[in-house]
């Protein structure tokens, strides 16, 4: 990492929020997993979303992301409504070119990688630069390769994802997700599914990415990942938000009892990120 | 219990010097599968009815080998007309688009349930229904108007009965090709904004071809010996043009060897390039490691 020392950026809150949600509904069937959700992501700021299973905070990244529709509420990116559009009187959904056009302005690392497996490494990260966003492939494989390197995996660029052990496939599919230099990025449980040892190597890309300034949504179950990396903590329960407070104050300070319940249990066995 | 005499233990014993084990049951099927071989062979040699000059003398006739092109032709028109429509059949089985889903699923039946051999003879008679093809708005002006019987010759009755046959089967293999890949290839593919059809030809395709291609290479040898079918309704096909040797010259069996000759030769050229398809579509796939470590070396430079 060459970034400039010391000059972690701090989150602009004088600007108007990179995203912004208000009441945001979603229910699958007679299951309520939304209700009325806000959250406001500055900036280049760090938001971590913890709350226990069954909570929505995976739900809410799918909707922001547009993988799951909503029934309810609104989602702005850079202030424009995500999905639809007024027309002809009403509210309806987006066609679905502006649909991915809004799309191509976010990423997202998913809990299962989702790399995919009949393309190498690099082909998974230059596919999008080229075809969405209309790099070249000489830039395409450039940017590649500094993300490679900086993701520590520049020797697996020729490997097919099949290959790799769990960790250094999400490190991969970070790099894809950064390689489109999105206005935000979204991070859906990106340790869950890794063996224990493969963690560490995980959290600490993200680490990296969020030192340089890089606008990010975390939904995790890692306690000091969010302590140490974020600049705010958000705790959802039963699809709301309980508490949304600056990391400091989140876990020195946690007011509601649910939140303490919530951190008493989950920190019996603390996981170190070191660095 | 059998008690298997027991060896002593000494330093004297190398198992190097251990001979194959004796197994009686496998010396008794080999013999039993080596009989039958040659039986089948001395009833192949021997029987003069056969009549394997007259097989030589015709198996590179040229209208045997007008009819092969035939058969060939129309296996792949066919083939090519019923893979589009089935893939789109099967992506408007999985629509969310009721109208499209229910008119697919219904197309899906009705000509997978039709015999093809009764297709095509209906098809051939399509000029009883409806004397004339029109274009136009339904209910208002014609464009254009054809005799139906001018449009439908044996050609375009095989290939129409064939491909629509076809279709209603490859609509099934795709469709269960296309979900055979995992949701999270598309929610990645939508993340990352492709477009519906970035995603569907270079994403959920090539991954659904693993599942697509070994049904569909049974397919393409269906459709080979189906295309004997349109003999009923006077196609040049090969089995038509063995029949119209045999007619004339009364030669049934040694005929129809040469047709059997030329099924299989193609059939087991068909089942080469299947196999070579497979390994193409089985990139990135769990065995590919283990299976093909020269290939997979060559594709990393």
């Amino acid at each position: 990492m060459h970034e400039a020392s010391g000059m972690i950026a701090l989150p602009d809150t004088e600007k108007p929020p990179v995203l912004e949600v208000t009441g945001l509904r979603k229910h699958f069937g007679d299951q309520v997993a939304l209700d009325g959700v806000d959250l406001k992501v500055y900036e280049g700021e760090v938001v971590a979303v913890l709350g226990p299973s069954g909570s929505g905070k995976s739900t809410l990244v799918r909707c922001i992301d547009q993988l799951e529709s909503i029934d309810g509420g609104a989602m702005f990116l850079d202030g424009e409504l995500l999905g639809y559009e007024q027309s002809h009187g009403h509210l309806r959904p987006l066609a679905d070119a502006a649909r991915k056009r809004q799309q191509r302005r976010m990423s997202m690392v998913f809990q299962q990688f989702n790399l995919f497996p009949h393309w190498t490494v690099l082909r998974n990260i230059t596919e999008a630069p080229m075809v969405v966003h209309g790099a070249t492939p000489a830039e395409a494989r450039e940017r590649a390769m500094e993300l490679l390197r900086r993701v520590g995996l520049e020797d697996k660029a020729n490997a097919y994802p099949r290959h790799l052990s769990g960790g250094q496939q999400q490190r991969v599919a970070i790099a894809r997700s950064a390689a489109v230099d999105p206005r935000i990025l979204l991070f859906d449980e990106p340790t869950s599914s890794l063996d224990p040892e493969l963690v560490d190597e995980v959290l600490q890309t993200i680490k990296k990415l969020a030192s340089t300034g890089r606008t990010m949504v975390v939904v995790t179950h890692e306690l000091e990942f969010a302590r140490n990396v974020a600049d705010r903590c958000v705790f959802m329960a039963a699809g709301r938000v309980i508490e949304d407070r600056p990391a400091e104050d989140f876990f020195e300070d946690p007011r509601s009892e649910r939140l303490r319940t919530f951190l008493a249990r989950s920190s019996r066995s603390p996981r170190e990120v070191s660095g | 219990m059998t008690n298997a005499p027991v060896v002593p233990a000494t330093a004297a014993i190398d198992v190097a010097t251990a001979r194959r084990r004796i197994r009686p049951a496998r010396i008794i099927g080999g013999t039993l599968i080596l009989i039958v071989v040659l039986s089948v062979i001395w009833f192949l040699v021997s029987n003069e009815r056969f009549e394997w000059d007259v097989v030589a003398e015709y198996l590179f006739n040229p209208s045997v080998l007008l009819g092969l092109g035939m058969s060939l032709v129309l296996t792949v028109v066919c083939m090519v007309l019923g893979s589009i429509l089935g893939t789109m059949l099967a992506a408007g089985q999985l629509s969310d688009f009721w109208p499209v889903k229910a008119a697919s699923i219904a197309f899906v039946g009705v000509f997978r349930g039709i015999p093809p051999l009764v297709q095509l003879i209906f098809w051939f008679n399509l000029a009883y229904l409806l004397p004339r093809i029109t274009v136009g708005v339904p209910f208002g002006p014609e464009f254009f108007s054809w005799s139906t019987n001018d449009l439908i010759t044996p050609l375009t009755a095989a290939i129409i009965g064939l491909s629509l046959h076809e279709a209603a089967y490859m609509a099934e293999i795709v469709r269960a090709g296309m979900l055979s890949v995992d949701q999270g290839q598309h929610d990645a593919a939508s993340a990352m904004g492709f477009s519906r059809w970035h995603t569907f030809s270079r994403i959920v395709l090539p991954q659904a071809m693993r599942v697509i291609i070994p049904p569909t290479g049974s397919q393409v040898i269906a459709l080979l010996k189906g295309t004997s079918l349109v003999s009923v309704i006077a196609m040049g096909d090969l089995l038509h043009a063995v029949q119209v040797i045999y007619n004339r010259t009364y030669e049934v069996v040694p005929m129809l060897i040469v047709a059997v000759i030329w099924y299989l030769v193609v059939v087991t050229v068909l089942t080469l390039i299947q196999r070579r398809v497979e390994q193409h579509f089985g990139r990135g796939a769990a065995r590919d490691g283990m299976r093909r470590p020269a290939r997979r070396a060559k594709e990393a430079n």
